[in-house]
């Protein structure tokens, strides 16, 4: 990377300790750790099917692992509900895309802003000025995103509307949108084609660089993986395989035994 | 593009419109309608289904939970009216109904609480619950109706600062100043952050979720608001409509048409209510005086009303499968068509139509 970074890499941020994860007698993870460094841009990497997005889940709040704990900022995250673990300041996206298809683009984007805003019913219902400089000024950020994400023109589309690409971006907004210290996304890329790829690769990365947001991606192009991340978790059958800078991951035999399929005792 | 909005959330196309509709409220209706006919028939309950439609709107074309059950909430209203007036005279009539519509909120919370764990039509179903158990409950405890026996209770006069409001136009007035207030009010909070927290628990709660949103609390939020606004809509249907109160005027066959109101009018519209209130209040007026006006009486009364139900199935039906959206977005689309104006808002919801 040649980019020059306002935020250098800190210690840790997330930390998932020995987590694991069943659904029934399917072993989603299993006794699974690794740390998140502050400002760092993380990958989490495995075949499909190997609980990345488990992982995600778990950390989010919408799934609570069995056994193990997940420590955010020294802090165990043990309330899980994804509404408690957006208010600590974890956002994200979602691998099938959870936009709110009806509503606009800069609506979108705006119930990012949701925990930047706190006037009750009564205040916007009465619209009292504490509520009408709130919604102003959300706003003005909200617009800010979308000059960033270059997606001016489509503001007032219904997302429902967009196709799969810009989809992709507007969820990146909303993420955005929340300024948490840290951002799950979770296969931002996946579906695009390389100038879309390279696109989005631009945004994350500047957004790390400019703002320090602490980001996970799951991510299956190994060029993309290799190019934006400072470390990389392989996951296998909800196992760690293997852990470390994208170089040292790229040569280990567990991540190339995983990939090309060798058997598994 | 969108207008941009100068005053709160209003542009200035919304405001001209806002304006001229309360000028044609207030002043040029009053001035040009004579008839008691039309004031106690039409424009009365129109409001009054039209405020109540406003708060299905809430919960269903808003927060997309989807409930029926309005009409109980409306018995609860128009009942907690009747008991303040009869046991607490001397509390000013506006305030009155404010809290006969906190009543109606409080039980809009308690039978909202099953959206917390079911959805769909399994709700409608949960929901059913308020609408029997409120009209149950009436009828069973005497209290409700102060033991009268007749079963017919004549409501209350109207008395704000000792003018007693009684005459059809007077009713009128009171109706249309309560029910744009609550309107203005139902467009801020929809255009505002309640209204997209609700939107977003209706497209996406999972996303809505981790977006810091509280499910509980927003679809409560939801419930109570639009129990207020029917328990509201249901007092003034009473004391200014039927003029009496019996919980047989609040059953089932209510809340369905509240219902249509909301799916013909257009989903998650504040006009949608309007509109469809509108419709299917006239549609019988217009269907019945057509029908004796061109074949004289031909055509059997009950087979006008056996028509006047096809046609509302049949309407339903295909507004569901080309208009999702409604006759609020018909509307749109022929003001767009006429003026060559936007019709696109930011704020109305696109494709309704989920082919599942």
């Amino acid at each position: 990377m040649t980019q020059v970074r306002n935020f250098s890499i800190g210690g840790p941020v997330l930390e998932v300790q020995n987590i694991s994860l069943r659904f029934g007698g399917v072993k989603a993870i299993t006794d699974t750790s690794f740390k998140v460094l502050m400002h760092e841009i993380r990958a989490i990497i495995g075949p499909n099917g190997a609980g990345k997005s488990s992982l995600l889940n778990c950390i989010n709040g919408i799934y609570k692992p069995q056994e193990g704990k997940i420590l955010f900022k020294g802090e165990v995250l043990d309330r899980i509900s994804p509404n408690i673990i957006a208010r600590k300041g974890i956002s994200r996206t979602f691998q099938n895309l959870a936009l709110f298809k009806r509503m606009s683009v800069i609506d979108n984007i705006l119930v990012g802003r949701r925990l930047h805003m706190s006037a009750n019913f009564l205040q916007v219902a009465f619209q009292t000025p504490a509520a009408t400089r709130e919604e102003r000024e959300n706003r003005e950020r909200c617009e800010e995103i979308v000059d960033f994400l270059e997606i001016r023109d489509i503001r007032d589309t219904p997302v429902g509307r967009l196709p799969y690409g810009l989809q992709k971006k507007v969820e990146l907004g909303r993420a955005l949108a929340t300024e948490a210290d840290v951002l799950l996304l979770d296969e931002p890329m996946a579906g695009m084609n390389v100038e879309e790829k390279r696109e989005m690769c631009r945004f994350i990365l500047k957004v790390n660089d400019e703002l320090g947001t602490t980001m996970v991606l799951i991510e299956h192009d190994m060029g993309v993986v290799m190019d934006i991340s400072d470390n990389v978790v392989v996951l296998d059958y909800g196992k760690i395989i293997a852990d470390g800078p994208p170089e040292a991951v790229r040569t280990n035999q567990n991540v190339i035994d995983a990939y090309l399929g060798v058997a598994h005792d | 593009m969108t207008s941009k909005p100068i005053l709160g959330p209003y542009s200035q196309g919304d405001i001209l419109r806002l304006g001229a509709a309360m000028a044609v409220t207030f002043l040029v209706l009053p001035l040009i309608i004579q008839s008691d006919y039309w004031y106690s028939s039409i424009l009365i309950p129109w409001l009054c289904l039209a405020l109540a439609a406003i708060g299905q709107q809430f919960v269903m074309g808003y927060a997309g939970q989807l409930a029926l059950g309005a009409a109980g909430f409306m018995a609860a209203g128009a009942f907690a009216l009747y008991n303040i007036e009869l046991r607490l005279p001397w509390m000013p009539f506006p305030l009155a109904l404010f809290f006969s519509g906190l009543i109606a909120a409080a039980l809009g919370v308690l039978f909202g609480l099953p959206s917390l764990r079911v959805r769909g039509i399994y709700l409608m179903v949960a929901t059913l619950a308020a609408q029997f158990f409120i009209i149950w409950t009436i009828d069973k405890f005497g209290w409700f109706k102060n033991y009268d026996t007749s079963g017919i209770i004549t409501a209350q006069d109207i008395v704000i600062f000792g003018h007693a409001f009684t005459s059809p136009l007077e009713m009128y007035l009171v109706v249309a100043a309560v029910v744009t207030v609550l309107t203005i009010l139902a467009i801020n909070m929809t255009r505002g952050s309640v209204g997209r927290n609700w939107m977003a628990v209706r497209d996406m709660d999972i996303a809505a979720e981790s977006m810091g949103i509280s499910l509980l609390r927003t679809k409560l939020q939801a419930f109570a608001l639009s129990a207020f606004y029917c328990g509201v809509a249901g007092a003034l249907f009473a004391f200014t409509y039927l003029k009496s109160l019996e919980p047989v005027a609040f059953d089932i066959k209510l809340s369905f048409q509240i219902l249509f109101m909301v799916i013909l009018g257009g989903l998650g519209t504040i006009n949608g209510a309007f509109i469809g209130a509108g419709f299917i209040l006239l549609f019988p007026v217009v269907l019945n005086t057509v029908g004796n006006a061109w074949f004289h009486g031909m055509i059997d009364a009950t087979i006008i009303s056996a028509i006047e139900q096809v046609v509302f199935g049949a309407l339903i039906i295909l507004f569901l499968i080309y208009e999702p959206l409604g006759m609020a977005k018909l509307w749109e689309k022929l003001r767009a068509r006429t003026f060559g104006m936007s019709a696109v808002r930011p704020t109305v919801p696109a494709d309704l139509a989920q082919k599942p």
